[in-house]
């Protein structure tokens, strides 16, 4: 599969998403947030930094970037996009996915590793791992208190679109624990921590299951092109 | 130059960490009767010309859609600025 790779400026893990990407056994496509061209990729990362310096909110200018029009219409389409950190902010941001982040409600900046429970295996990114199967993945982000309104919290609930939620400790003050959600159709997938950072052997967070640091590399190798409607 | 003042607001029921910093902050210095601070944003929009009413509803339109997020936060006031209130004369 080609994975587009989108870099944004103040974009800083997107490297790190290609390098994912190839270690999921596929071809990492570098793609530029002022281009209209997604190369003719099978699938979309929006990944993790501080895109425009985070200026107005949070993902707030990158979702209104160039590519964003045409990584909108993929989306809708059905093209696997998975949003990390920032790339989260972006999709939420694109109505994309429902909610905002903001702030962390201890108003510091949070980095540790944080164990994950898999809610919804039965996405596009999620197939690898088993259902409430508990991951360990680092976290670092500053706004990854996720909120939404009364009515999009209805609506996460009735369509079941909590796709990971924090276990343990709720690090940021998120709505019901929520770390990340799928849109209903299952293709465009967002989360706060990172996957990507937790794809090597001996790198990533140490789990007492001894993966040793690759709990997030499922993200990676198992994306579906086509999933049940 | 004309100018449009927008004002946004985080919601009331939305926690504000930023203002509550302040607020402690305050407190430490000594300053007493501050029950509560929160922080907003003001975006001072320089126009070409004074503006229309179709170019009025266009920037109301831009606030909501892009200058606020309305998940999070609310426009609190879109307006011409009175003569003496842009940058270019402070």
């Amino acid at each position: 599969m080609r994975i587009g790779v989108v870099t944004f400026p103040g974009t800083l893990d997107d490297r790190d998403a290609q390098r994912a990407v190839r270690f999921g056994g596929h071809e990492a496509v570098a793609l530029w947030h002022g281009e209209h061209d997604l190369q003719g990729v099978d699938a979309l990362v929006l990944p993790g930094g501080f895109s425009y310096g985070d200026y107005l909110r949070s993902g707030a200018i990158a979702a209104n970037s160039p590519i964003m029009t045409e990584v909108v219409a993929a989306a809708e389409a059905g093209m696997p996009v998975l949003g990390i950190c920032n790339g989260f902010q972006m999709l939420t941001e694109a109505r994309l996915l429902p909610g905002a982040l903001t702030r962390n409600d201890s108003g510091l900046f949070v980095r540790r590793d944080q164990l994950l429970k898999v809610e919804r295996n039965d996405t596009a990114w999620t197939s690898g791992y088993s259902t409430d199967e508990v991951i360990t993945i680092p976290l670092k982000n500053g706004e990854g208190r996720f909120v939404a309104t009364a009515d999009q919290l209805k609506q996460i609930e009735d369509e079941n679109l909590v796709a990971f939620r924090y276990v343990d400790v709720n690090p940021n003050g998120s709505t019901d624990d929520i770390a990340g959600l799928t849109n209903a159709r299952g293709n465009v997938v967002g989360l706060m921590p990172h996957p990507e950072h937790a794809v090597e052997l001996g790198f990533g967070p140490s789990t007492d299951r001894l993966r040793d640091g690759l709990d997030g590399l499922p993200m990676f190798t198992k994306v579906l092109e086509q999933i049940a409607a | 130059m004309p100018l449009v003042i927008i004002e946004v607001m985080p919601k009331p029921e939305i926690l504000d960490p930023q203002g509550k910093a302040i607020t402690a902050s305050l407190a430490r210095k000594g300053h007493e009767g501050i029950a509560g601070v929160r922080m907003g944003k003001r975006f001072e929009i320089e126009l070409d010309e004074q503006p229309t009413e179709a170019k009025l509803a266009e920037l109301r339109t831009i606030a909501e859609d892009m200058l606020a997020n309305s998940v999070i936060e609310d426009v609190v006031d879109v307006r011409v600025a009175e003569h003496g209130e842009s940058w270019d004369a402070r």
